[in-house]
């Protein structure tokens, strides 16, 4: 009997009864976190030099909410978690994650270099709960030859005017019996309903906000619209769904799209498969011409729990730091070099390492788009917003995307499809006590 | 102690793991979950006792009204379809001879195919504007819909997906039906019996035990369809709910409330009421089953 019982334990502990932290004094581990290239490899490298004592373990994989919780929640988690920081926000208003406030004061971390819409999103009740690190924006990117052929100018092609919008994709589109052969003008809703809705004058998430304010409605009424015009949903997604996004016969590559606000990243998917692509990069307008874009990225944060909260902190201090993003610039700039593709710059949160980045790294080496988007980019930096934290953010996107589905679809109009937003927005932000 | 007493407990010994099994990782849970859907309890903070206001909120949601709609509506499509399907592929492989042993496992191989790589192909086969689908309806003169992007065919789109793992189906009517006595074919045709007649008469009686099983397991797994479809339009941030709810069945919705809101009492309620469901119409299903079901050896 006591040989079974022993065997019975020696089994669980081989199974792996344990979690996702590490009983090892010395391991730290992190979660959410991958290292598919060099600007991930080449900051754990400087971290790995300057402690060479510490058992780092990178469990590689993306982010999973469902085992992040359920490891705060068996008080067994990793010491580091690296997620979006809309979610990192909620998770310290519902106090899955700790405090940087210590962290950040005895590493004399200066969190002014920190861009204010990335800061703001891993901020709750005036405290820092994580380490911005990417930052991405959303620009318009125009098709110029498509644009012309239609008889327009791409340079004067703006989302200011909402009256003009419908034409301008009812010029831009083609659309054979039910068939979608070319998008003229896609809004990028649901997900894009934050940026419409704020180049109305209002906002999505905040104290004042509210789903079925009108300005909100007038946006979903508005990008609903140009969705139907060119197509309808099904159509349209549809044909959106075949675009090979990734590869040398994009949208366009292929003169499937005409025009559409879309995140920053892609310019560099573009400059590396169609380097030749003729397009136009410009910001994002609201009503009255301004400048308007919306932040978005990740950052590093210490779950509640976690065994080396000093040695996390730490790691994600290193990895944050202006000199670790210089170097890791560095090394994806050379490695890209090395297999004849452009370097299209590093975008951080960090408004000094962007400075340093993009003085002494960055080089398009003749790249059309990279030279025209970078740019671009770089001064929407400090001119984005971002939504707030919240700790109903899931439930609140979720109600708003589900609207919006349910208008494109013909299922509601936008006045009942954010009516019902709302309702189900005020239960989640009730639920979960407090916005 | 006298034999039957040994052979009982060693019956007990031997089945010990799996009752150790089934009450820890079954039965324990299941329980667990009965006492979490009376709780508030989002992971972070311990449950409070709520009593039924779990159950009371599940039965005014919008949401779980339309997710029960999908989900039997999805069904009423799928059991029907996968048995029909299945049994017309298990009457040509018994008529395939020597070659049946090949197109048995050719059959079968499709359902080996994980649910996520399915979803992904079926994207790609059942696009509205060039999948190969309705280039195959096309070639026909048929203009194809949208399957996965038109809130009215995403359900009978996948119902079409799910027949590419019809396979099992069959392999099971297959052997149904090669029990079917040879003599009472035989009869039948000496009574001048058409085939169709043969097959009401002779086949359906003679394989209703193996249809009637079939009908259970496929409700109960359609009842509870979640994979593919949430791979196809709820998996990437993207494709979320992309199409109005169409797809949004009972259990992605109880996903949604546990995973994505952290609600696990309500989730733990909505799982009581779908096993409630699956309860009901099972029993139903039974009490059908038996004024149609025959069994060998019954007397009638």
């Amino acid at each position: 009997m006591r040989a079974l019982v022993l065997g019975t334990a020696a089994l669980l502990v081989v199974s792996g009864c344990g979690g996702l932290g590490s009983d090892a004094s010395d391991a730290l581990v992190t979660m959410g976190f991958g290292l598919p290239d060099e600007h991930a490899t080449a900051r754990v490298a400087v971290f790995r030099d300057a402690n060479p004592d510490v058992d780092l373990r990178i469990n590689e994989g993306a982010f999973d909410e469902q085992q992040f919780l359920s490891a705060v929640a068996a008080g067994d988690p990793p010491d580091l978690v690296y997620a979006e920081r809309r979610k990192l926000g909620g998770y310290a208003a519902r106090g899955a994650v700790q405090s940087l406030e210590g962290c950040v004061r005895e590493h004399g971390v200066d969190l002014g270099r920190f861009r204010e819409a990335a800061l703001r999103q891993v901020t709750h009740q005036g405290e820092v709960y994580g380490l911005p690190e990417f930052s991405s924006v959303r620009v318009m990117i125009v098709n110029n030859p498509v644009v012309r052929a239609a008889g327009l100018d791409p340079a004067a092609l703006s989302t200011s005017d909402w009256s003009a919008l419908p034409g301008l994709a009812d010029r831009l589109a083609r659309v054979d019996g039910g068939r979608v052969e070319r998008i003229g003008f896609d809004p990028k809703v649901p997900e894009f309903l934050p940026l419409w809705a704020k180049a109305n004058g209002a906002e999505l998430i905040g104290p004042d906000a509210r789903l079925d304010d009108p300005r909100v409605v007038e946006a979903v009424r508005l990008t609903a619209d140009l969705v139907a015009r060119q197509g309808g949903w099904a159509s349209f997604k549809a044909f959106r769904d075949t675009f090979d996004q990734f590869g040398a016969n994009n949208q366009y590559a292929a003169g499937q799209l005409a025009a559409m606000p879309m995140e920053s990243w892609y310019i560099n998917t573009l400059a590396t498969n169609s380097p030749d692509a003729d397009v136009t990069i410009a910001p994002f307008t609201d009503r009255d011409g301004n400048v308007l874009t919306e932040s978005g990225g990740q950052a590093w944060a210490i779950p509640k729990g976690a065994r080396h909260p000093e040695l996390a902190c730490r790691f994600l201090v290193t990895m944050t730091d202006t000199q670790t993003w210089v170097t890791a610039a560095t090394a994806r700039r050379d490695a890209l070099a090395k297999a004849g593709r452009p370097y299209g710059g590093t975008f951080t949160a960090d408004r000094v390492a962007d400075e340093r980045i993009f003085r002494e790294v960055f080089a398009p080496d003749g790249n059309r788009i990279l030279e025209q988007g970078v740019p671009v980019v770089l001064s929407l930096q400090d001119r984005a917003f971002a939504l707030p934290p919240s700790p109903a953010a899931s439930e609140l996107v979720r109600a708003w995307e589900g609207a919006v589905n349910r208008v494109l679809v013909g299922q509601q109009s936008p006045e009942d499809a954010m009516a019902q937003a709302q309702r189900e927005a005020e239960r989640a932000l009730k639920r979960v006590g407090g916005r | 102690m006298t034999v039957s007493a040994r052979e009982a407990r060693a019956g007990w010994l031997f089945l010990s793991p799996w009752v150790v099994g089934f009450l820890a990782f079954t039965a324990g849970p299941m329980l667990f979950s009965l006492w979490l859907s009376l709780t508030h309890y989002d992971m972070l903070k311990p449950p409070t006792v709520v009593g039924l206001e779990n159950y009371r909120e599940a039965l005014s949601d919008e949401r779980v009204g339309t997710a029960l709609y999908n989900t039997v509506f999805y069904t009423a499509l799928h059991v029907p379809s996968q048995i029909v399907l299945a049994l017309g592929l298990a009457s040509l492989l018994r008529r395939a001879g020597r070659a049946g042993g090949f197109f048995r496992t050719l059959l079968y191989l499709p359902v080996m195919t994980p649910p996520v790589a399915l979803a992904a192909m079926f994207l790609l086969l059942l696009n509205g504007q060039n999948g190969a689908v309705n280039e195959f309806l096309g070639w026909f003169g048929f203009q194809g819909p949208n399957w996965t992007t038109d809130p009215v065919w995403i359900k009978p789109g996948l119902v079409v997906m799910s027949l590419w793992t019809v396979g099992s189906t069959a392999v099971l009517y297959l052997a149904a039906l090669t029990r079917v006595p040879l003599e009472r074919y035989e009869a039948a045709q000496l009574d001048g019996a058409s085939p169709w007649r043969q097959f009401w008469h002779v086949t359906l009686p003679g394989i209703s035990g193996t249809v009637y099983f079939t009908v259970v397991v496929n409700t109960i797994a359609s009842l509870q369809v979640f994979t593919e479809a949430y791979a196809m339009f709820f998996g990437a941030r993207a494709k979320a709910s992309a199409e109005g709810d169409a797809a949004l069945f009972y259990v992605i919705h109880l996903f949604q409330e546990a995973f994505g809101s952290l609600r696990m009492g309500y989730a733990s309620a909505l799982a009581w009421l779908l096993f409630a469901v699956i309860a009901v119409i099972t029993v139903v299903q039974v009490r059908l089953s038996r004024r149609y079901v025959h069994y060998e050896g019954e007397r009638s």
